[in-house]
């Protein structure tokens, strides 16, 4: 174990004229939840796929430790396995199926569906469906999460819900994540450390540690302080945020 | 309470539809603008009707008719959905076939009929190859067509939790194109109905078709009338067995969504 989940080092991806990431690099160690946000279209999900292996770089390097699982915004579950075996799925490594059973009802437990182990997908809610594939996606000895806006298809309140969920979840079963979302409240209230990325071709404009232990509240001074720091560095100018960014500009 | 009504409804209405039906029809005949031996009466077909019924002879074409869909449709269905899967997936075998099948899928199956006349004879082989190819075109098209649009994240998915080969055949592939593969056959088989009763009217000595033919050529439209509402009922039976595919629970979502 080199306490590193991921390293990238000066890593780009052109797609034909297009170059989307420009010379990245960034660590994320074990355990760590980072969070990347950046205006939309900036290649935040191109990153994704180049720490899932789903792409490959066009120069850089990236090492990865561990087996990643992504997390995808709606519709990642098999619509046609119930929410036994679409968690099942994440456990076909193991061989006893005692073990196999046990566990199962273990993450059915942790997400809270105990009951709707043989409902289909479409029976659930937008929340619950993205329980069942968090629990998939921690099912087995997967190390990292790799979550490409998983709550965006949930409305406002659910969304604060799944935030708590996913807190908590974590808080059982930690994991590395990187969490690519849009939406800075999520990745304030969330992260160790939120990754802020430049328009195309992207770069990391600056790197916001939040030191305040999970799981935080959405109203707590560091998470809000987060937020405004957040907004400023991405460009909205909002009232609040003129305020805090003479603190944080020298 | 409204559950009731909505079920008692559902049976009366159409009831009510089919009688009307039968009387227009009875008001016709009885008003003379046809002769009788051009539009029978419903009474005269359901005289006709007991009568072929206690001859026999109608159940016999019934089976006959059947027997010769069964297996032309199954024979389409077994050739025609591992082609469709394995065009689905290939995008040069799409390109390759897809001009020629298209091709093929719109011409009659009924222009085939005196090539089956001349390779297979009168009788079972000629009608069962024509049911075939009148399933058959459809039915790999659909299943490509359904293959080729399964939305990507599935198979993302597949390879992450280590499903491959012949695993996400059937445990991904195949499910995912359930809910339009039932669809597909219910379509399919409907027009294997059809194409049944034109094959046998040419290429039969028996069945449906044939039963139909017999009795133009005998003038006994009471008859004919008779075949043609069995034709139809069997039809509706036909469609609603197939119906049933679509109640599987890990379908629904198909249907639900």
């Amino acid at each position: 174990m080199s306490g590193r989940a991921f390293r990238l080092e000066r890593v780009s991806r052109r797609f034909g004229e297009v170059e989307v990431l420009r010379e990245l690099s960034l660590d994320i160690a074990c355990g760590e939840f980072v969070a990347v946000v950046g205006p939309s279209g900036c290649g935040k999900t191109t990153l994704l796929n180049l720490l899932s292996g789903h792409d490959r770089s066009s120069s850089g390097s990236i090492a990865r430790e561990g087996r990643e699982r992504m997390v995808y915004q709606q519709d990642g579950l098999f619509p046609w396995q119930t929410v036994r075996e679409n968690i099942a799925l994440g456990l076909r490594d193991l061989k006893d199926p005692a073990e196999r059973a046990r566990q199962l009802s273990d993450l059915i437990e942790l997400i809270r569906l105990e009951g709707f182990e043989n409902h289909y997908p479409h029976q659930l809610s937008g929340g619950m469906r993205q329980r069942v594939e968090l629990a998939r996606a921690l099912a087995g000895n997967s190390e990292t999460l790799l979550m490409d806006e998983p709550f965006s298809a949930l409305d406002y309140l659910a969304r604060i819900r799944m935030r708590h969920e996913l807190a908590r979840i974590l808080h059982h079963r930690p994991r590395t994540v990187v969490l690519v979302t849009h939406d800075i409240e999520e990745a304030a209230q969330l992260a160790d450390r939120v990754v802020v990325l430049t328009e195309r071709p992207a770069q990391i404009r600056c790197e916001l540690a939040i030191h305040q232990p999970r799981p935080r509240g959405l109203t707590d001074p560091e998470v809000v302080r987060a937020t405004d720091r957040l907004l400023v560095e991405l460009g909205i100018d909002g009232d609040a945020s003129r305020q805090t960014s003479t603190n944080y500009k020298e | 309470m409204s559950q009731r009504r909505l079920n008692v409804r559902s049976i009366l209405l159409p009831v009510a539809v089919f009688a009307a039906a039968l009387a227009l029809w009875d008001g016709v005949s009885r008003a003379g603008f046809f002769d009788k031996s051009a539009l029978p009466a419903p009474a005269a077909v359901i005289l006709a009707f007991g009568q072929e019924i206690r001859s026999g002879r109608m159940f016999n074409d019934l089976v006959t008719s059947l027997f010769r869909v069964t297996v032309g449709f199954l024979i389409a269905v077994l050739l025609g959905i591992p082609l469709g899967l394995w065009m689905g997936q290939k995008l040069a075998a799409r390109t390759a076939f897809l001009p020629l099948l298209n091709f093929l899928r719109n011409l009659s199956p009924l222009a085939w009929m005196p090539f089956a006349i001349l390779w297979f004879g009168v009788g079972d082989a000629s009608a069962i190859f024509l049911i075939c190819l009148s399933a058959f075109f459809p039915v790999v098209l659909a299943t490509m067509a359904a293959v080729a649009n399964i939305p990507a994240v599935y198979f993302r998915v597949a390879e992450t939790y280590g499903l491959r080969g012949f695993e996400k055949l059937v445990q991904v592939t195949i499910p995912a194109i359930m809910p339009q593969l039932i669809t597909m056959l219910r379509v399919s088989a409907g027009l294997c109905w059809l194409v049944v009763v034109a094959a046998e009217m040419i290429a039969g000595r028996d069945g449906l078709g044939f039963a139909v033919m017999d009795s133009r050529n005998g003038l006994r439209m009471d008859l004919l009338v008779a075949e043609m509402v069995v034709i139809g009922v069997i039809g509706v039976v036909l469609d609603r067995v197939l119906e049933r595919l679509s109640r599987i629970p890990s379908v629904r979502w198909g249907y639900e969504r």
